[in-house]
């Protein structure tokens, strides 16, 4: 299991544990948490699932792909450069068994 | 009585419920769909769901608190069988009847049958839905040879899938290219090429002849060559066809999905039809199109909620597309058409490059394999109605990506 946090504009926070191997777009889609669309289903095509990642939890994440790199220049969102991600190509793992993300404020 | 009905519960029906909602309209929503599952999104289905050792999920549309949240009458495990346009309600299989005061029609598509001697043997599947995605998957652990019937774009991400658990794979097509509908020659020579790098037994200009089997089990297709295949699992991916039968039972005019106008209604000013099943004028194709891809079901509606709650307008929006094959990845931005001309930018052989279409010297179409900002900066582009020279998209020192930023000198 893992724990996961979204942190919203409008201050609401949604927290989520979430079995180990889902990815973060897929925890938000499949409980409802608002804001993260996710529209592709996961491939890194749509940027979509968008999310900002609080700075304790930076240094776990996974490497940034070549073509996560490309979609996250093509947010609707403006790109944080040292926080945006891509939530479906964020996996809870056992390296990555908490994390905090803000939501953008859109995401299409 | 307001009550806007929606017949079907795929990508372009919960969008629509999305967006009514969005817009403001707070009236009755029903929501209808036959399948039993919550709504679900397929393209995983023939992509990740099939991955070898993950318990495969589904990925919903949308939770289930959305329906509570957005009070929505929505029915799962219930078919529409008629629309009384005089009476103005619908008919459901268990004999009840639902009123409406507008009716949606996003009853998507259903997969192409294939008629040929013993295409009734078990272990010939198509992939539509989730529940075909169950079989499929739970089949993949014992099957040793596949074919697959169809060189689209779920066929050969399906035969990309079944290659990367280590299944021998055949893919059989009729044409003398994959994908030959929807992408330029080059596209799908250098797809042709990846997949039989990974593997794939990839077999143009050969049709189905017929299938052979054993008490009662496909083990053999034979082709329109004459060659013959050995097969304990046929997977047929050879395109799909609008569901338009309420349509047209109703009197509405039918031609390759639901004819509708540039706002998604059709004939019938309280009738609406959208997503796989809708024709419509697309302004980027200069022609009547009907699509089959999220972007069309969800772009359509959107604009069918404004159409509906507001002002109908002219749908406009660029389309585009994606596929995932194996570790190939292909966006297409505007539609793609034969006698196109094609420019190359970037070097196929590294795995990263571009198909520019022109039509009548302008851009039209660019086709992106893993490359993209590429896809977007095109999004971007087409979407604001510009173009670039052939010469510059000719020219590998041209900075496309900056230009695709650039304001336009003109606006409108
Ligand atoms: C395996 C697969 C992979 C795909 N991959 C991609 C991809 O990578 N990229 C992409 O852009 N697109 C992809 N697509 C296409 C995309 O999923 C469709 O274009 C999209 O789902 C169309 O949405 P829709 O709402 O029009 O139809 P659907 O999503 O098909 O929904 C229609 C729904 O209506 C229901 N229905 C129909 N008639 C009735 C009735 N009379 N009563 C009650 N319910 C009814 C059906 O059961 C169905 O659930 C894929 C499709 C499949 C099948
Ligand atoms: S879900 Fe589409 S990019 Fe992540």
């Amino acid at each position: 299991m893992a724990k996961l946090s979204f942190h919203h504009n409008d201050g609401n926070v949604d927290v989520l544990d979430v079995d180990t191997g889902a990815s973060v777009m897929r925890a938000a889609v499949t409980n409802g948490v608002p804001g993260i669309v996710g529209e592709c289903g996961g491939n890194a095509m749509c940027a979509t699932c968008h999310v900002y990642v609080r700075e304790p939890y930076l240094a776990s994440l996974p490497e940034i792909s070549d073509d996560e790199e490309e979609m996250l220049d093509c947010t609707a969102a403006p790109r944080d450069e040292a926080r945006s991600r891509l939530g479906c190509q964020l996996v809870l793992d056992n390296g990555l068994a908490e994390l905090e993300v803000d939501v953008p404020d859109n995401q299409v | 009585m307001e009550n806007i009905v929606i017949v079907g519960n795929g990508q372009a029906g919960v969008q629509l419920v999305d967006s009514l909602r969005a817009e403001g309209y707070a009236g009755k929503i029903t929501l209808l769909g036959e399948e039993n599952q919550l709504p679900y999104q397929r393209p995983p289905l023939s992509k990740d769901y099939l991955a070898a050792g993950s318990q495969p999920q589904s990925l919903p549309l949308r939770a289930a608190s959305f329906y509570r949240d957005n009070t929505v009458d929505s029915r799962l495990g219930v078919q529409v069988i008629a629309v009384d346009r005089r009476t103005r309600t619908v008919r459901l299989g268990d004999g009840s009847e639902v009123e409406y005061s507008k009716l949606v029609l996003a009853t998507g598509a259903a997969n192409r049958e294939l008629t040929v001697p013993g295409s009734d043997l078990a272990g010939i599947h198509g992939l539509r839905t989730l529940a075909d995605a169950e079989v499929v998957h739970a089949r993949l652990d014992t099957v040793r040879s596949i074919v697959v019937v169809g060189a689209g774009f779920i066929g050969l991400e399906f035969a990309a899938a079944a290659r990367q658990r280590g299944i021998d794979v055949t893919v059989l097509e009729f044409a003398d290219r994959p994908m030959g509908r929807a992408v330029s020659p080059a596209i799908s020579e250098y797809f042709a090429d990846a997949h039989r790098r990974a593997g794939v037994n990839l077999q143009l200009g050969d049709g189905i002849a017929s299938f052979e089997g054993r008490n009662g089990h496909v083990t053999t297709v034979v082709g329109t060559t004459g060659r013959s295949y050995p097969a304990d699992f046929v997977l047929v991916g050879i395109g799909v066809e609008p569901r338009t039968e309420l349509a047209s039972a109703a009197g509405l005019p039918v031609q390759n999905g639901i004819t509708v106008d540039a706002a998604m209604c059709t004939m019938d000013p309280d009738i609406f039809a959208l997503g796989d099943c809708a024709n419509y004028p697309n302004r980027h194709a200069g022609a009547r199109t009907r699509l089959e891809s999220v972007q069309n079901a969800t772009d359509q509606a959107r604009h069918t909620a404004k159409a509906i709650v507001g002002e109908a307008e002219e749908y406009a929006v660029l389309p585009w597309f994606w596929s995932q094959q194996g570790n190939l990845k292909l966006q297409i931005a505007g539609l793609v058409r034969p006698g196109d001309q094609t420019i190359v930018r970037g070097e196929p052989a590294t795995g990263k490059f571009s198909v520019f279409c022109f039509r009548d010297g302008e851009l039209a179409a660019v086709e992106s394999v893993n490359q993209p900002a590429d896809h977007m900066a095109a999004r971007r582009l087409l979407g604001q109605r510009r173009s670039l020279s052939t010469a510059q998209a000719r020219d590998p020192e041209f900075d496309f990506r900056n230009y695709s930023k650039l304001q336009p000198a003109v606006a409108g």
